[in-house]
This record gives C-alpha cells, sequence and structure tokens, in this order.
C-alpha cells in the first residue's frame, strides 16, 4: 500500500500544529489560573456570567468578538484563546499544503475543491458572517 | 440473551429510571459550589469521557454537549462552542496517524469535508440565533434520534460495491488501504456519492446548531450509504470532522462564544481520557462501553428534552 507524498504532508502539518495549539493552551490556561497575568473577569467572578448568553455576557463583561481578543492578549482569559485560534488554524494551513501539492500536479478538481475549502474557512475566520 | 440481543427497551427503561432521580449537584445554585470546583469537576468528566468515547466508537462532542449543558451551569452557548473545539482537538490527535496507516483517505473526505463545512457555518449561525428553549428541545431529539442510530445501525466491514458513481470516478474516489486484522490489501471504490453529499451537507447543519461533532453519523454515511469499508470510514471521518467543526468553531469563536475557562479543561481533560482509552480499547468489553455510552445519552436527550419544554428545569 502506498500513502501519497501529500497525504504525509498533510498528516504532518497537522500533527504540528496539533501539538502547537495544545501546548500554547495548556501554557495559557496554566498562566490564566495562576493569576500571572490580569483577567478582565476574574474566575471567581465568572460563575455570575457563565449562565448567559454570549450576547448578554458580552454586553455585561465587555467581552471581545471577532478577532478584538488579538489586542487583548495580555489578559489571562483571553491568552488560553491563542492555543485554541491554532488548533483551529491548522486544518486551513494544512489544506493550503494540500492545494500546493495539486497545483503542482495539475489535480484540476482537486485545486477546485481546495480553494473552495479554503475560502469557506477564510470566510467563517473572518468574521464577516458574525460581525452585526 | 444474546449480547447482540440485548432489548432497546431495557435500555430505555434504565435511563428512565436515571431521569426520574434527583439530579441533586444540577439543581444547585452554582453559587453554593466554590468557582474552581466547576473547571475540575468539567476536567474530570471530560477525562471519563474521553477514556468511555474510544471504546464506545463515538467522538466526544456527541457525549460532551448534552451531559455538560444538561448538568453544569454554564449557557448552551459557551458549551456547544467547547463540544465543537473536544470534537476537533480528538480529530487533530488521531489525524496524523491515520492518514500515515492508510486509514484515513484525503480524496474521499476532502469533496465531502467541504460541502459539511459549508452548512456547519450555516447551522452555527442558526445555533446561535435561535432561542435556548428551541435549541435545548431540538437537542434531546437530536440525542435520542443518534441514540436510534448506534443502536440500529449495522455495520458493514467490506460492504460491496459494484460499480463507482461517475462523480467518484471524476474525483477518482478509489484506493487500496492494509487492512492488518485479514493481513491483506483491500481494494476500495464508492457509489451513490450524490446522496453521501446531500448527508454530508445535512450532517454539517447538525454539527454547527448543536457542536456535536459528527462522527455519530460520518461512519454509518461513508460505510452504509457509500460503500467505504468500515475502516476507512472511521478513520476517514475524523479528518472530515476538523475540517467540519473547524469552519463552526471560528463562528463560535467570533461571536466570543468560547470561555477559556470551560474550552480548556474540556479539551486536556478530553485528549488526556482518550488516550487511556485507547489502552482501555484492548483489555474492556467495547460492547458493555457502548451499552453504557448509549444509557448515558438517553439519559441527557431526556435531560435535554426536559429543560427545553420547561419541565425538568
Amino acid at each position: 500500500m502506498k500513502i501519497s507524498p501529500e497525504q504525509r504532508q498533510f498528516a504532518r502539518v497537522l500533527e504540528i500544529g496539533m501539538r502547537a495549539g495544545l501546548v500554547l493552551l495548556v501554557c495559557g490556561f496554566g498562566v490564566y489560573m495562576s493569576g500571572w497575568l490580569p483577567a478582565s473577569v476574574a474566575p471567581a467572578s465568572l460563575p455570575e456570567f457563565w449562565g448567559l448568553s454570549v450576547t448578554e455576557f458580552r454586553r455585561v463583561t465587555g467581552a471581545p468578538n471577532g478577532w478584538d481578543w488579538l489586542g487583548r492578549l495580555g489578559y489571562g482569559d483571553t491568552l488560553p484563546l491563542f492555543g485554541i485560534v491554532v488548533l483551529c488554524a491548522t486544518t486551513l494551513a494544512a489544506i493550503g499544503v494540500l492545494l500546493v501539492s495539486c497545483l503542482r500536479r495539475a489535480d484540476r478538481f482537486y485545486i477546485a475543491i481546495a480553494m473552495l475549502e479554503i475560502l469557506v474557512l477564510l470566510l467563517a475566520a473572518s468574521g464577516v458572517l458574525t460581525a452585526h | 440473551m444474546s449480547r447482540t440481543t440485548y432489548p432497546f427497551s431495557r435500555l430505555a427503561v434504565f435511563s428512565a429510571l436515571l431521569a426520574c432521580a434527583p439530579a441533586a449537584f444540577a439543581a444547585e445554585p452554582a453559587v453554593a459550589v466554590a468557582w474552581w470546583l466547576w473547571p475540575l469537576g468539567l476536567f474530570v468528566l471530560c477525562f471519563v469521557l474521553g477514556m468511555l468515547a474510544v471504546p464506545a466508537g463515538v467522538g466526544g462532542g456527541v457525549l460532551f454537549v448534552p451531559i455538560v449543558s444538561g448538568f453544569f451551569p454554564f449557557h448552551l452557548d459557551f458549551v456547544r462552542s467547547a463540544g465543537l473545539l473536544v470534537a476537533l482537538a480528538g480529530a487533530l490527535a488521531a489525524g496524523p496517524g491515520l492518514l500515515r496507516l492508510g486509514l484515513a483517505d484525503l480524496r474521499l473526505a476532502l469533496p465531502l469535508a467541504l460541502v459539511a463545512s459549508t452548512t456547519s457555518i450555516v447551522g452555527a449561525l442558526i445555533g446561535l440565533a435561535l432561542p435556548i428553549a428551541v435549541v435545548q428541545t431540538a437537542l434531546g431529539m437530536a440525542i435520542l434520534m443518534i441514540v436510534m442510530i448506534m443502536w440500529r445501525a449495522k455495520k458493514s466491514e467490506f460492504p460491496q460495491v459494484e460499480r463507482a458513481d461517475r462523480l467518484s470516478q471524476a474525483l477518482r474516489i478509489h484506493g487500496i488501504f492494509y487492512d492488518t486484522s485479514h493481513g491483506r490489501n483491500v481494494e476500495w471504490r464508492v457509489h451513490r456519492t450524490p446522496l453521501g453529499i446531500f448527508l454530508f451537507a445535512l450532517i454539517g447543519l447538525l454539527a454547527g446548531v448543536f457542536g456535536l461533532g459528527a462522527g455519530w453519523a460520518n461512519v454509518p454515511a461513508l460505510n452504509l450509504v457509500m460503500g467505504v469499508p468500515l475502516r476507512l470510514s472511521a478513520g476517514s471521518s475524523g479528518l472530515i470532522l476538523s475540517i467540519v467543526d473547524t469552519s463552526a468553531a471560528w463562528v463560535y469563536i467570533n461571536k466570543g462564544a468560547v470561555l477559556a475557562i470551560i474550552a480548556a479543561p474540556s479539551v486536556i481533560g478530553m485528549m488526556l481520557g482518550a488516550r487511556i482509552g485507547v489502552r482501555l480499547l484492548q483489555i474492556v468489553n467495547a460492547t458493555v462501553i457502548r451499552r453504557l455510552v448509549i444509557a448515558i445519552l438517553i439519559f441527557a436527550g431526556l435531560r435535554a428534552l426536559g429543560r427545553g419544554l420547561g419541565v425538568w428545569s
């Protein structure tokens, strides 16, 4: 049985992204729980808010939406999001690598599919759909 | 009574009895419990769910969302986003190994993932826009439907595909994988691809609305509808899931629905538990674990339904 080179590359990117994301998530959460960084909502206060819908939660706590969290990486409760975003970006990176392989082989169906998938993921990640 | 004919009704009665029992810890007001007990409890629960999920052959998300939304004080918006992340992390962890072993196939997964990831975004937007009682009720019904699928769906290790359909031929969805249990190469191809694509559109929608992951539906759709060998279906399902859940998860992230205190212990607990689960798979009776998981799901499904209808708050 022969595993195609692009399948191996895809696996490699998934592995790197998963490990990096997990390490960042664990470290970020450790920092948050230890209280090394200030939190926009202290963990002890969260039980007052975590039963609210996300819209209410954002209104009451001023929590960020879209990519606003990037400007708040100095806060303990936002830092773990970085690891989560790396986990979510992993598939996008892997499909990007796959697209390059498909382009080299002129595999037109899969070039189209990979490009469309990248567009879908970018659209979801951009925040355009949730901007209002 | 043989194991395979274990009556469904017995599980239903067992679950109904469980459902009648007072869920004391769920009824406690959140303020009565030290805040740090909730993330700790979530970590422990996810560790246990991770251990059960592997031998039961389900993803973590399908167990996580109904149980955590039913028995923890978090709003469903935050639970669904964490559920997607739990399922995503599990799929990412398993994906590389499966791809290298040839137990997941990119050419098979990618077209289906494209359709399902598109509809999962729509599902996530719908789920966040609907009133919470509607989502809870629909979640309860969806979980009970999943139980039926898990209970009744047959499996075919090597489905017979007389002729590949035109679409799968055009996309060159076929191949050979090495089946270790039989020690031989298995040639595979698929049929009914248009129907498969339609089913994956529905699966993506449900994954987005409820944050459930989609392994419970991916495998039957690949194996029974499209004729993909069982082991390749299970492996490719994880790959599809990693793409589908990513799209829906982005919607929840951009809405601000990811709370680190819920998502982080869940993802970490589930991934650690799954590592133990892989070892458990070799020593425990998977059928017993599967029945236990089905019973838990019936209980959690009834709880979600009861909460949604306002009869079990």
